[in-house]
């Protein structure tokens, strides 16, 4: 079973050059960028664990893909977001969120095949 | 003075409703009306005669006034232009009166005293042929004493875990006739392709070929089951409109000891109910959804009713946290300007007067939450760039027909619309301009989603181009 959470589940899997090209949209509107894993994705699930600190004052796109690559060779076997966070008064949030790393057979945990 | 209150009929502007010199205080509440004068009625007259007619008069003298301080409770008609091209026989046929009432004259945080108010009797009024309610400036003092969305919209993201793209929504058809068994199918179908949300229509209730309580347990089944699949949360939009408040609570108590995330109650049931259910929707952590039912025999037509935006307006106070405020693109009413216009009455901290958008006030929402805006009506996948490029990302776009009626079935018509709306804001992201580029696109993801090809073949041609009867008045208003 494929997990359809994040921004672009229904698109193939982003090539690092994608990711990199969405980091840069989101550290352009001046969002900090952040790196989260999990082995169980359930739905409302809101604390994966972090990978660091969101990168607050990062400017680099490279910079994050590093991490996420950091992350990827430490978790190979989890799904692996990058969140962009918006800290303007009114919003506060996440910005956008998409997996950057599935497992490599993504298994049945919600029951499903 | 002594002819102010001699018994008889007299003229509003001579009775204090006509004020040109007078300065609208911070905490004044505004409204900007498009009066049409009968003929020989001068549009001071008219524009005190709504400040009246809407405030303290009454048609003849009364002395009673002078037991009260009445110039505090006048409404006051304190500027009257022209509309620029309303030319009638006698001159301008239509002018935008701008009235200020004290804070005074409301009861805090109650969106019926306000409309009793402000459009109870004078709507009306013989004196003019035609009136409508443009606009309204709600002060921080006064939109601080109601409740506002239950959620609002960055709430409702965290809560549903979805974030950076619209939401998909689609309501189920046929409207009626299907039995809950069935209805749960189009649901499960629904939500599984891709789409995060379903939605009852505004006329599925509790009838005959489905009771209310069937429908809400074969729906969750339904979102149940293609959570379960995807890993994502998913909704349907239980109505709960029925006759009484005790139906509605106890419909929507059900609902929510089922587990969904969000109920729905249509405009019908009236501002108190929809305040009321707007206070149970925060209290029970349960969003809000509301269907605009009926809104369009009163805020259609230019020269008399209501204007959305004010609906807008007062929906926002009144603490809903979805509302149906048009598509431009599809097949219901929706100048582009406008529609912009009422979104961002309905998602912005804070908007500027811009009589090109119908905005007449400057508006301050002091933190109030934002209210999602629905985009529902004759739209499909070929239109997602225009969808993304003129509605923003804080939308939730419903294709009913366009996902039930996909040639592969109602999941292929999902994921269609799933697909195209992703790639959509992944090319946006990228840097690629929506308006030149979106077509291209759209076909480019098409040649690896056999839903979306399908989809894009069979309504890719599908427009709605009629002139709106509503349009902001193309020249600005002079200030």
């Amino acid at each position: 079973m494929r997990i359809t959470q994040g921004t672009f589940s229904y698109l193939p899997d982003l090539t690092d050059e994608e990711i990199a090209l969405q980091l840069g949209y989101a550290l352009g509107n001046g969002w900090a960028v952040s790196v989260e894993f999990t082995a169980d994705p359930w739905p409302r699930d809101n604390y994966w664990a972090m990978w660091g600190l969101p990168m607050f004052g990062l400017a680099d796109p490279a910079g994050a893909l590093h991490e996420v690559n950091e992350c990827r060779r430490a978790y190979p076997d989890c799904y692996i977001k990058v969140s962009a966070y918006d800290s303007r008064h009114g919003r506060q949030t996440t910005a956008l969120s998409f997996l950057v790393n599935r497992p490599h057979r993504e298994s049945t945990a919600n029951g499903a095949g | 003075m002594a002819q102010r209150w001699s018994a008889g009929v007299l003229q509003y502007a001579e009775m204090g409703y006509w004020q040109p010199d007078y300065e609208p205080k911070p905490t004044d509440v505004l409204a900007a009306f498009r009066v049409t004068p009968q003929d020989g009625v001068p549009p001071e007259e008219a524009g005190a005669a709504v400040a009246g007619e809407s405030s303290t008069a009454t048609w003849t003298v009364v002395w009673t006034d002078r037991l009260t301080d009445y110039e505090h409770y006048q409404g006051k008609c304190y500027r009257i232009d022209p509309v620029p091209g309303s030319a009638g026989q006698h001159g301008p046929g239509q002018y935008i009166a701008y009235i200020a009432y004290d804070l005074d004259l409301f009861e805090e945080g109650s969106i019926a005293n306000m409309s009793s108010s402000i459009i109870g009797n004078v709507f009306g009024f013989k004196a003019l042929k035609a009136l409508r309610l443009e606009d309204m400036r709600i002060p921080p003092h006064y939109a601080k004493t109601f409740q506002g969305p239950a959620h609002g919209i960055v709430m409702e993201r965290e809560y549903l875990n979805k974030y950076g793209r619209p939401l998909l929504g689609a309501t189920v058809k046929p409207k009626l006739g299907l039995s809950a068994r069935n209805y749960g199918r189009v649901v499960y179908e629904a939500l599984r392709g891709g789409l995060d949300f379903t939605k009852d229509d505004e006329n599925i209730n509790s009838q005959p070929f489905m009771r209310w309580r069937d429908r809400f347990v074969h729906c969750i089944e339904a979102v149940n089951k293609a959570q379960d699949e995807t890993g994502e949360v998913k909704g349907h939009y239980l109505n709960v409109t029925a006759a009484t408040m005790e139906d509605m609570y106890e419909r929507a108590d059900f609902a929510r000891e089922i587990g969904s995330v969000i109920v729905m109650i249509d405009l019908t049931v009236g501002y108190t109910a929809i305040q009321s259910m707007a206070r149970w929707a925060r209290r029970n952590g349960v969003l809000l959804h509301l269907h605009r039912a009926g809104h369009s025999t009163y805020t259609r037509q230019k020269a008399h009713g209501v204007n959305f935006r004010v609906i807008a307006k007062w929906m926002r106070l009144a603490g809903v946290d979805h509302i149906h405020a048009g598509t431009v693109v599809g097949k219901l009413e929706g100048d582009p300007l406008a529609v912009r216009g009422y979104y961002e009455t309905l998602r912005c901290g804070k908007t500027e007067a811009d009589p090109s958008r119908g905005l007449y006030f400057e508006q301050d929402w002091v933190s109030m939450p934002g209210v999602m805006p629905v985009a529902s009506g004759g739209i499909h996948a070929g239109q997602m760039h225009q969808l993304l490029d003129l509605l923003g990302e804080d939308v939730i776009l419903q294709f009913g027909g366009g996902t039930i009626g996909h040639p592969l079935g109602i999941a292929a018509g999902a994921t269609a619309n799933r697909v195209a709306l992703e790639a959509m804001v992944k090319a946006r992201n990228e840097g690629r301009d929506l308006r030149s580029e979106g077509p291209d696109i759209l076909k480019a993801v098409a040649r690896r989603s056999r839903e979306l090809d399908m989809a894009l073949s069979t309504w890719g041609d599908v427009t709605f181009t009629y002139e709106s009867t509503d349009t902001p008045d193309l020249v600005v208003t002079p200030s």
